[in-house]
């Protein structure tokens, strides 16, 4: 029972300095809320969706900028569109805040702007696919000693 | 079961939804949005899919099967190919589908964008992402709550679009009832001025959708 609760407390500390940090909002939270005894894998699995999306991503963003003949700032732009769209849905708020400045950056036809927004984007997906899978983890402990997972308002 | 093209008022059976979005995370979240919201889900990738998807249940319902028969479509607006502008367009301009609500989603908070939409007849306009208020206001309206609102309100856009300088003929009761959308469209100045056209007996402030617009930009 104690393993549990101690499980349980470390949950919630994760949560709570993961919405502190910025890297989850309160999307996110919505979609807890939608994980039920139906539907017990939601988060999990949406999560993943997102993962391979942003990699897909990630590389068409990469190789439209690494262009010689003229970058395509429409391409790229469109791809970031798509990002900030996925991250917008899941509620991951650092990524979707980097999308917003890259797509100035597209906009503006700046490709060196371009560029380090793409690696920032890496850079905050990697921190967000670590976190979460940290989180589910958590959660995984949590059920197979028994307890169930805190709802976090 | 009394049918006048797709709004048909269920009270017993559930209503069956058309959601339309090319990406995969926001069909997962609109799914079980919906799901979670005791309707039946039809998901698809793309405006075509969608009006394929009604093609071939107008060709059932002809039989007198309504199991497929969609209550709402549900739409992202930024697509490829075809946007959800155009789908709406061409769901409107059909004499079989034209009945059936539809609803825009988006990422983008454009007051005018907004404004086509809802003067092509979109019944609401959600500024994503999503979340389950969005969801449940939306069935709250289509079964039976806002029922008669909505219903007169996309008369009255039709009838706009239709025979402009005909609107002594329509019905009184259209004519008076009140709502802020028809009052709004083609010309809305800015959000506060299209709020105060809300008469007493329309929707709740809270359901407007350019309330819900107000409120999203002022996050």
């Amino acid at each position: 029972m104690d393993v549990v609760n101690q499980l349980r407390r470390q949950f919630v500390d994760y949560s709570t300095s993961l919405h502190r940090e910025g890297i989850l909002d309160d999307q996110f939270t919505q979609l807890q809320k939608l994980q039920d005894e139906n539907s017990p894998d939601f988060v999990v699995e949406v999560a993943s969706l997102f993962f391979e999306d942003c990699e897909k991503l990630i590389n068409n963003m990469g190789r439209a900028l690494e262009q010689q003949q003229g970058v395509d700032f429409k391409q790229v732009d469109a791809s970031v569109h798509q990002l900030k769209g996925s991250s917008s849905s899941i509620g991951a708020m650092r990524v979707k805040n980097v999308c917003i400045t890259f797509r100035s950056f597209c906009e503006a036809q700046n490709r060196e702007g371009c560029l380090r927004c793409l690696q920032q984007v890496i850079h905050e997906f990697s921190l967000l696919k670590n976190k979460l899978q940290t989180l589910f983890r958590l959660e995984q402990q949590i059920l197979t000693a028994g307890g169930s997972i805190p709802v976090i308002e | 079961m009394a049918s006048n093209g797709g709004v048909t008022w269920r009270r017993t059976e559930e209503v069956h939804v058309l959601a339309v979005d090319d990406s995969l995370v926001d069909r997962k979240v609109i799914e079980r949005l919906l799901r979670i919201s005791s309707c039946k889900v039809t998901a698809v990738d793309s405006g075509l899919r969608a009006l394929q998807f009604l093609g071939l249940d107008e060709e059932k319902s002809s039989n007198g099967l309504n199991d497929l028969k969609v209550d709402l479509i549900i739409t992202d607006y930024c697509m490829p190919e075809m946007t959800g502008y155009e789908l709406l367009k061409k769901v409107k301009e059909s004499s079989a589908f034209r009945e059936i609500p539809v609803v825009i989603m988006s990422s983008e908070n454009v007051l005018a964008r907004i404004d086509r939409c809802l003067e092509e007849g979109a019944e609401d306009f959600i500024v994503k992402p999503v979340k389950l208020s969005d969801v449940k206001r939306i069935k709250d309206y289509m079964t039976g709550e806002g029922e008669k609102e909505r219903s007169s309100k996309g008369i009255n856009k039709r009838k706009q679009r239709d025979s402009f300088d005909d609107l002594s003929s329509s019905p009184p009761s259209i004519l008076s009832s009140p709502s802020p959308i028809s009052s709004s469209s083609s010309s809305s100045p800015s959000p506060p001025s299209v709020q105060s056209a809300s008469a007493p007996s329309s929707p709740s402030p809270l359901d407007s959708p350019t309330r819900r617009v107000k409120m999203a930009s002022s996050k």
